[in-house]
């Protein structure tokens, strides 16, 4: 982690929205090259935490820029921020470079798709500010909670694997979980 | 379609952060293509993923590889930039048999049908073919009205319910119910009169029956 105030992360985020936007609407090169100093060496980082050798973290790294670049007019800021959107096809492509394994997803073009609600008016906020509160709200959670979400998503190891790696009860794990996403559920007014 | 039973929040968030395997997701995926609540949570989940990449301590790299990037992309034919969605690997017509993507890709054959084989007391299976070793996904058609004989698990049983109904000692599960059952659930589960209860069931070890009858029938009928 670094110790980046958590402003300036925040107005790189927007920044960041602003030049994909740039690439998905006009192939901008210059656009394109902040977006890869910004988001190569993290991407890296994050590679590099599954165990992998430095060499494959960046073919992986690189294949996701490649896709960010040919896939950027698929870019919807209305569904994902720039951050989640590029987090995605990193995580897709570790899935199919690294494990060698296939992702089933599901398919919004399926007619058996059941599309969400129409959301109400009151209810729209940008994936920019809700990303942004959802951060927070992490920040904001216990230790040990985040030390699992931590592990999940940089070590890649599933909850099972991460009660395996702490030397706590399965069931330990699973209450940390529920509660950490009770939190960050709460925080968006969704009860369930 | 209203759902009542949901994968684990554990569940989800394996799934969002990449680590659980194709068979178990398989599962996850499609009870997402039905579950607009579910998939808002991975949603949040991808976000908090993508906060993690963001406050993630940059690794050095090499000078060169952007150019060495750009080289390639500026001097590729531009069929390779997507501009339009991909086109669905099927018609997109809806199945015959109701399956919803991505378990459609898995189950039917080239003809569009589900190649069921005969369990025996009614029941069918049609086995699915994914990379992950050690974990068997399979559709089950259980005949109305019948039950599943009494049996625990050795490991995790995932079941998501396409058409059709079950109960058993822990409730009802309709169309887009998903149950996760581990070693400490003994359930004897009860398909609903009426119609057919058609599952998707991922699990990591055998069955275990409870009746010596059952398990003296389980070898051969391949659960």
């Amino acid at each position: 982690m670094t110790g980046e105030p958590k402003e300036q992360q925040a107005s790189a985020g927007k920044a960041m929205d602003a030049l994909l936007r740039a690439v998905s609407a006009k192939k901008d090169k210059d656009a394109f090259q902040e977006l890869y100093r910004y988001y190569v060496p993290r991407l890296k980082s994050f590679m590099l935490g599954q165990g992998t050798s430095s060499q494959m973290a960046e073919e992986v790294v690189q294949e996701t820029m490649i896709k960010v670049w040919r896939k950027a007019a698929l870019f919807d800021p209305a569904k994902a921020s720039a951050s989640t959107w590029i987090f995605t096809i990193g995580r897709n492509l570790r899935i199919d470079m690294l494990r060698k394994a296939f992702r089933p997803e599901p398919d919004y073009s399926d007619p058996t798709f059941t599309p969400d609600p129409v959301p109400l008016a009151s209810e729209t906020v940008s994936m920019e500010q809700q990303g942004k509160r959802l951060m927070t709200a992490v920040a904001e959670l216990p230790e040990a909670q985040k030390e699992i979400l931590t592990l999940a998503f940089f070590q890649e190891k599933t909850h099972g694997q991460i009660a395996d790696e702490l030397g706590v009860p399965l069931g330990t794990v699973k209450s940390r979980v529920r509660l950490a996403l009770k939190k960050l559920r709460s925080e968006f007014g969704e009860n369930e | 379609m209203t759902i009542h039973h949901h994968p684990s929040d554990e569940l989800l968030l394996d799934y969002a952060s990449g680590a659980l395997g194709e068979a178990w997701s398989l599962a996850v995926a499609t009870h997402l293509s039905l579950c607009p609540g579910c998939r808002s949570t991975i949603d949040h989940l991808e976000a908090i993923g993508a906060g993690l990449l963001d406050a993630a301590d940059p690794a050095p790299l090499s000078d060169k590889t952007f150019e060495l990037i750009m080289d390639r992309l500026e001097n590729e034919s531009e069929d390779l930039t997507d501009s339009a969605p991909p086109a669905p690997a099927v018609p997109v017509h809806p199945s015959a048999n109701g399956l919803p993507q991505p378990l459609r890709r898995y189950a039917e054959n080239d003809r569009g049908e589900i190649p069921w084989q005969r369990l025996g007391l009614g029941a069918s299976q049609c086995l699915l073919t994914t990379s992950e070793d050690g974990v068997t996904a399979r559709l089950l058609r259980i005949p109305a009205g019948r039950p599943v004989p009494e049996h625990t698990h050795g490991g995790l049983e995932l079941t998501l319910v396409l058409s059709g109904a079950f109960s058993d000692s822990v409730g009802r599960y309709g169309a887009g119910d998903f149950q996760e059952a581990d070693e400490n659930l003994e359930h004897q589960p009860h398909a609903e009169s009426g119609a057919d209860c058609i599952c998707l069931a991922v699990t990591d070890a055998p069955l275990r029956f409870k009746s010596l009858a059952a398990r003296i029938v389980q070898p051969f009928l391949g659960i």
